[in-house]
């Protein structure tokens, strides 16, 4: 696996064409990145008008898409791509599509967290920003590794999904209690428990995107990957003052 | 007092940041340490910007391959590994020409060489360098979450002429953390303030009303009234002291200190609680133990904090051993006594040793406080023993005991005495019991 400073650069046009539609997309990442941020820094600052910034920002993410969309069939159109060069161009649209995504995650978290901010404020939110953490961070990770075309980075973040994971079974399971205790904690909560479950997401799709490195750089897919996700098996939390 | 007006109007905000817990460090201190940081970048550049037309060695300034153009690539680089922050030198074609060593910690060994859309990506560090690609340099943003630090940078892009641009990153996270510090703690003092008070004009409601007539009750919501103001006045005293430290913080104490009287007025002071439950205060002092340098009722006030909390979370019955005695010095840090304080009790789960100096952080919320815990009583130890440079350090075994202690620092001797000495110095006669499972935490200055 070739990477870092020491990788060749590229040559022919058609290297320096990938290479474009490279950058592109892990531009596109790095504004998904700062748009998780940002989405979760309005939420815990109670910024309406940040969140909805955020939302609004979406829409560059939808035109990078389209742009990538286009440079990539183009490239086909025009090169008829080796092999590698198909498997290249496909992870390109494939890992766009799914950063596209991301971004209507950190989307629907800014508008949330504009709603949210009109509201009371509601305890459990404090565990939302270790969450966007863990989840970006997978999302960096994941961009490196495809800038980089590093596949045991890529397992890494594979492997690091269950900690997001973890931290939302036991928000989900905090908020059942929450909304138990007084019926006016159920709007921001379950606002909260969507928010929970975008971040949860955003750490898939982040391995999603890993998986698509590894297989890119090695040719292999994994057979596994951990899930630890086990709010669907939940029936009713015990609580103390029923 | 401003702390008593918040309470009532920071209510509703208090709840959900009292969950996130206290925090302690020093707010004042670290914005007057930063202020000024952002001059820096513009300073150091003026002075390091020499033009080098000799071929870099340093791997902080690697050339470009990918410069397509004629001209020599090394002979305008500018010697980047000499700022003290995360540099790049971006070329027109958005590669990373150079980057220092502080760069490649941030971004990633790689970023050198590389083309920063892909490595660096954040868009408003993109957003600066087009803004200054697009002839107005230089170019200021502020980011957050940037590289592998969760912090925040004042990012700044200066033309260089010829194609090239200088992007420094600031770190201004500490700015930032203290100015949501400061709001959490207001948040916090004021609900844990509060507390106590609802309490009081509850029992105060009933003696008007319901129990106007009955004396039994009456008498014993005063009690419960009484115990919840002492514990009122007890956590203004404690957030007057904390404030009154960091104060200080910078003043390093100068008076030199006999830590065996102390150590015995300690003991003397909290017989009366030793007493009722039946504890033992075991006092050991190394002989010949050196003077410290400390102030003398700050360091009486960390004593009686760490003997109290042995009192409150170790077992009835059971001794409290109260040592001091020298630690060697060794070349690199000065000679220190370290004071140790162990209990034996529950002790206290790994996870929460590294946050127990956290204003207001307790590990169990409900016990603290029926024993009439500020839960700032470690918070203040901390600050005391940081003011002193000296350092603290606990240590918890599940089911057997915790150990605090700390170090401070032993009068200078004159440097004849010390050649007539000849050096020979006191042995680690510290009651070190560190088993492999015995988790620590350490609160370095």
């Amino acid at each position: 696996m070739a990477t870092g400073p020491d990788a060749p650069r590229p040559s022919g046009r058609f290297d320096e064409e990938i290479d474009e539609l490279r950058t592109l997309v892990s531009e596109m990442g790095g504004l998904a990145e700062a748009q998780i941020a940002t989405a979760i820094d309005a939420l815990v600052r109670r910024d309406g008008d940040l969140g909805l910034h955020v939302a609004e920002a979406d829409a560059e993410l939808d035109r990078m898409e389209a742009e990538a969309e286009a440079k990539a069939v183009a490239i086909i159109a025009g090169t008829a791509p080796g092999a590698e060069g198909l498997r290249e161009l496909v992870a390109a649209l494939k890992i766009s599509a799914i950063i596209e995504r991301i971004g209507d995650y950190a989307k629907n978290i800014g508008k949330r967290a504009s709603s949210m901010a009109a509201a009371a404020p509601v305890q459990p939110v404090a565990i939302i920003p270790e969450m966007g953490r863990l989840a970006s961070s997978m999302l960096k990770d994941a961009l490196d590794a495809y800038v980089e075309r590093d596949a045991r980075l890529a397992l890494d973040v594979m492997m690091r999904d269950t900690s997001v994971d973890d931290l939302y079974n036991s928000l989900f399971r905090s908020l059942l209690t929450y909304m138990m205790e007084n019926p006016h904690h159920i709007t921001p909560s379950a606002h909260l428990l969507f928010i929970a479950k975008n971040i949860e997401r955003i750490g898939d799709h982040a391995t999603n995107i890993a998986e698509m490195v590894h297989f890119q750089v090695t040719g292999q897919h994994l057979v596994e990957r951990p899930k630890a996700d086990q709010t669907p098996l939940f029936i009713q939390p015990r609580t103390d003052n029923p | 007092m401003w702390m008593l007006a918040a309470p009532l109007a920071g209510a509703g905000l208090a709840a959900w940041l009292a969950w996130r817990a206290g925090s302690d460090g020093a707010t004042v201190a670290a914005i007057g340490a930063l202020s000024g940081l952002g001059l820096l970048p513009a300073v150091t550049l003026r002075r390091y910007h020499v033009a080098s037309r000799t071929p870099m060695r340093d791997e902080g300034e690697v050339t470009a391959k990918a410069e397509s153009g004629a001209r020599p690539v090394s002979s305008d680089l500018v010697s980047i590994a000499a700022l003290a922050e995360p540099a790049i030198v971006v070329s027109g074609s958005w590669r990373a020409a150079a980057a220092n060593e502080q760069a490649r910690t941030l971004f990633g060994p790689r970023v050198a060489g590389s083309d920063v859309r892909q490595s660096v990506r954040h868009p408003a560090v993109l957003d600066a360098l087009r803004q200054a690609m697009g002839g107005e340099s230089p170019a200021t943003r502020e980011v957050g979450a940037l590289g592998h630090a969760d912090g925040a940078f004042r990012v700044r892009v200066v033309a260089l002429g010829e194609e090239r641009y200088l992007v420094t990153f600031t770190d201004i996270t500490q700015a930032r953390l203290a100015e949501r510090m400061r709001a959490d703690f207001v948040a916090n003092a004021s609900h844990e303030l509060r507390t106590p008070l609802a309490n009081i004009s509850g029992f105060i409601e009933t003696l008007l009303g319901p129990a106007a007539e009955d004396e039994p009750a009456r008498r014993r919501f005063l009690e419960i009234m009484a115990k919840e103001s002492a514990r009122m006045s007890r956590l203004i005293d404690d957030l007057l002291s904390l404030s009154r430290i960091e104060l200080d913080k910078y003043v390093r104490p100068q008076a030199p200190l006999d830590l065996a009287p102390l150590l015995a007025d300690v003991g003397k002071t909290l017989a009366m609680r030793l007493e009722a439950d039946g504890r033992r205060l075991l006092i050991d002092v190394a002989e010949g133990l050196p003077q410290v340098v400390g102030d003398r009722d700050q360091i009486l006030q960390v004593l009686h904090n760490l003997v109290s909390n042995a009192l409150k979370y170790g077992h009835s019955g059971t001794p409290i051993r109260l040592s001091a005695a020298p630690v060697a010095a060794s070349a690199r840090m000065e000679e220190m006594v370290r004071v140790s304080v162990e209990d034996v009790g529950d002790g206290i789960a790994p996870e929460h040793l590294p946050r127990l100096t956290e204003r207001f952080y307790r590990v169990d919320t409900g016990r603290s406080r029926s024993m009439g815990g500020t839960g700032l009583g470690l918070a203040i130890v901390k600050h005391i023993v940081e003011r002193h440079r000296g350092r603290l350090e606990i240590s918890s075994r599940q089911g057997e005991g915790t150990t605090v202690s700390f170090t401070l620092p032993v009068v200078p001797k004159r440097i004849d005495e010390r050649v007539a000495e000849g050096g020979e110095e006191g042995g680690a006669a510290t009651p070190d019991r560190g088993g492999e499972a015995r988790h620590k935490t350490e609160t370095k200055v």
